[in-house]
């Protein structure tokens, strides 16, 4: 008796038991990336938004800038600028509701400002005095998060709770171009879409990992394709095109909120700058190409479209710019002071209990401060 | 006079219990892992939590550990109370990352605004034939990682008792269940009150007066096992279990030695850069003039976990814990 006959039966073909699960075409990314701004689309967007945004933008800018010159004062240890991303930066703020959370990599200080974080506070982490300067649940923000990704998955476990408790709330998580190439990218998307989680992923193709250029990233045809392998929608977008970018990640929160699941947008944006102030981007790139992106500025772009449509006159850029200028001097001024640091804290919050060794080591640290004098 | 019929229950049914009942009490628990739900998961640990919570509440994710334990963090961020099953200690490895870098400090990056309440359950050890990456003894990778807890049960009542504490622990938790006890079997009845037990608190398993073993999980019964046999030496053993590598209960594990002026820690992870180096330091810092002998360690071989044929010559056993304490300087007493 053959193994065949055995069994009962032959089937030349696999069983029924495989079926396609999904039509990719609808999840396939835009060809070209999504323009509003020098389009038709413009003439339909709501000019009090894009007002609001180029104020943003204005305020954002200013913002690096003052964060970079406090490098340079050593008031900051580091500061990776997201200036030329401002669009980016601020859309993700300002497309969220207040009950939900944003989840942001270390270059997005910018986006929890946007979002109503004291700028001070933000940039905690950057001065060294603590690792994250606020109360995450304060603004729904987690804490900016520097191991690439792997906040992703925090967005997506984040999400899934709160629709397994009923409760309405999308999660916006931000991650770069080099971010995507890493294991946690990959787990998160796909979580997610099991999931079917709120969740939106903002991927800021900036072109470079500190000095990589995103052909040395991945082969994909876009990173926005990568959401079509998980079973979700890819969308590309101009990253600089400030409108373009609220209402392709506003679409998102709407179909994350709407219970249709995760979206991956990936924004085509430009890092201006260097990756923080330590690096040295003249060792991998040339002037002509970041001079190509400068004429492409998100804020030139919405200036442009405010002015030529009438919708901003000089006293309305005046008036954006004076707001900024407010603003970094009280950034100014409020960094300028010392931190206030107690040593005992080191000890204060690994556990919500010291354990007997903890104890032993805060007992030998206060004795060594006694002994300098330094008793707070 | 009437006594409560006691049947006799596993570790892993104590496991069970432990986290049904956790589940009963607090809806904000909640079980996942990899064939965690309809399965029960591969040692039936979970069994019939999916059936009688809703996959909901234990859920089969996909297989992916730095995953599961990533999205646990962000279920811990928004209040819920994860219970993550790694299915075996050397598939914990893909974990890592999310659990030093945030699962372990996220309190302390936050000034304690975001503790993450994660219980995370890793089968360990060996002595089962398991193949290859079926048998890790990963606790020093865990203790050498500030801000997680470390524990480990040796017996069917604090398997209950210390897993009930992992979950109800505003501290993330490391679960190590010794895997080959899984089957053990003790008197314990699951329908009677049960106490939890703090974490944190060693116990003296068996009195003695000539030496301390010091040990947990797995080692623990080998321990028992190899103080019974040293009676015919001339040998009355006090076996320490630790249960809790982090917080370290020095009091208990001092006072012991103290009182018998010489020790012995017995552990299968390997003995170089293994937990019984710190335990051998701190005892020897703390009780150096009550010492009679060095301290010295029974580990595992500073070997990759052998093939399983092979698992019985590296794993401590009674005739090797018995030959380091017959090494304890003993002439000096006669």
């Amino acid at each position: 008796m053959t193994v065949m006959e055995q069994r009962g039966g032959y089937r030349p073909s696999p069983p029924p038991a495989w079926q396609p699960r999904t039509d990719p075409a609808p999840l396939l990314p835009d060809a070209e990336p999504y323009r509003v701004l020098g389009t038709e689309a413009a003439g339909k967007a709501d000019p009090g938004l894009l007002r609001r945004l180029y104020a943003e933008l204005v305020r954002g800018r200013r913002y690096n800038a003052q964060a970079t010159a406090l490098t340079k004062q050593g008031r900051l240890a580091v500061y990776p600028s997201s200036t030329g991303q401002e669009a980016c930066e601020v859309a993700a703020a300002l497309v969220l509701q207040d009950r939900d959370w944003l989840f942001p990599s270390y270059r997005d200080t910018l986006a929890a400002v946007a979002r109503g974080l004291d700028p001070v506070e933000a940039l905690t982490l950057l001065r060294g005095d603590w690792h994250t300067g606020y109360d995450p649940h304060e603004h729904r923000v987690a804490p900016l998060c520097t191991p690439l990704a792997t906040q992703l998955p925090h967005a997506v476990g984040l999400a899934h709770a709160a629709r397994l408790k009923g409760d309405d709330v999308v999660a916006l998580a931000m991650v770069g171009d080099g971010g995507t190439s890493e294991g946690d990218f990959h787990e998160a998307l796909n979580f997610a879409a099991v999931w079917q989680a709120p969740v939106v992923f903002l991927v800021q193709n900036n072109g470079f990992a500190i000095s990589v250029p995103l052909a040395k990233q991945t082969a994909a045809p876009s990173l926005a394709h990568k959401a079509v392998g998980y079973g979700m929608p890819g969308r590309l977008v101009d990253g600089n095109d400030a409108a373009a970018v609220h209402e392709v990640l506003a679409d998102a929160v709407r179909h994350a909120r709407a219970g249709g699941g995760p979206t991956l947008v990936e924004a085509i944006t430009y890092r201006v700058e260097a990756h923080t102030n330590a690096d040295d981007a003249t060792r991998y790139r040339g002037d002509a190409e970041v001079d190509a992106w400068r004429d492409h500025d998100p804020i030139k772009l919405l200036e442009h479209e405010l002015t030529t449509r009438g919708l901003l006159d000089d006293a309305g850029i005046q008036a954006a710019r004076d707001a900024a200028e407010t603003m970094a001097a009280d950034l100014r001024e409020r960094m300028n002071q010392d931190p206030v640091l107690d040593p005992m804290d080191l000890f204060a919050h690994v556990y919500a209990e010291p354990t007997p060794q903890l104890l032993e080591q805060r007992a030998q640290l206060q004795a060594e401060l006694e002994a300098e004098g330094e008793t707070p | 006079m009437t006594t409560v019929a006691v049947k006799p229950a596993t570790m892993a049914q104590a496991l069970t219990r432990a986290m049904r009942d956790a589940m009963a009490a607090d809806p904000t628990v909640h079980v996942m892992g990899e064939d965690v739900g309809t399965l029960g998961g591969v040692f039936r640990v979970t069994d019939g939590l999916a059936k009688e919570f809703g996959e909901d509440r234990c859920t089969d994710t996909p297989l992916a550990e730095a995953g599961i334990l990533g999205t646990a963090v962000g279920m811990a961020m928004y209040g819920l109370r994860p219970v993550v099953e790694m299915q075996f200690d050397a598939f914990a490895y893909p974990a890592f990352e999310q659990l030093i870098s945030h699962v372990a400090r996220m309190r302390n990056r936050t000034r304690g605004t975001m503790p993450l309440p994660i219980t995370i359950r890793v089968p360990y050890g060996g002595g089962i034939g398991g193949v290859e990456h079926h048998s890790d003894s990963s606790e020093a990778y865990y203790l050498a990682t500030p801000g997680l807890h470390v524990v480990t049960p040796a017996t069917v009542a604090d398997a209950y008792g210390l897993l009930r504490a992992a979950i109800a622990s505003d501290d993330p938790v490391v679960f190590l269940e010794p895997k080959r006890l899984y089957w053990s079997k003790d008197s314990w009845n699951p329908d009677e009150p049960q106490s939890v037990e703090p974490i944190g608190r060693a116990v003296v398993r068996r009195s003695g007066r000539s030496a301390t073993l010091i040990t947990y999980g797995p080692s623990v019964p080998v321990c028992l096992e190899a103080a019974e046999a040293a009676r015919a030496e001339g040998w009355d053993l006090e076996v320490v279990d630790l249960r809790s590598l982090v917080p370290f209960d020095d009091e208990t594990v001092c006072a012991s030695v103290r009182r018998t002026g010489r020790a012995v820690v017995v552990h299968e992870s390997g003995g170089f850069g293994g937990p019984g180096g710190e335990i051998a330091a701190r005892v020897t810092e703390r009780c150096f003039h009550h010492l009679e002998a060095p301290v010295l360690r029974v580990a595992g071989f500073d070997i990759p976990y052998p093939p399983p044929m092979l698992e019985r010559h590296h794993l401590p056993g009674v005739d090797r814990i018995l030959d380091a304490v017959g090494r304890l300087q003993w002439e000096a007493e006669s």
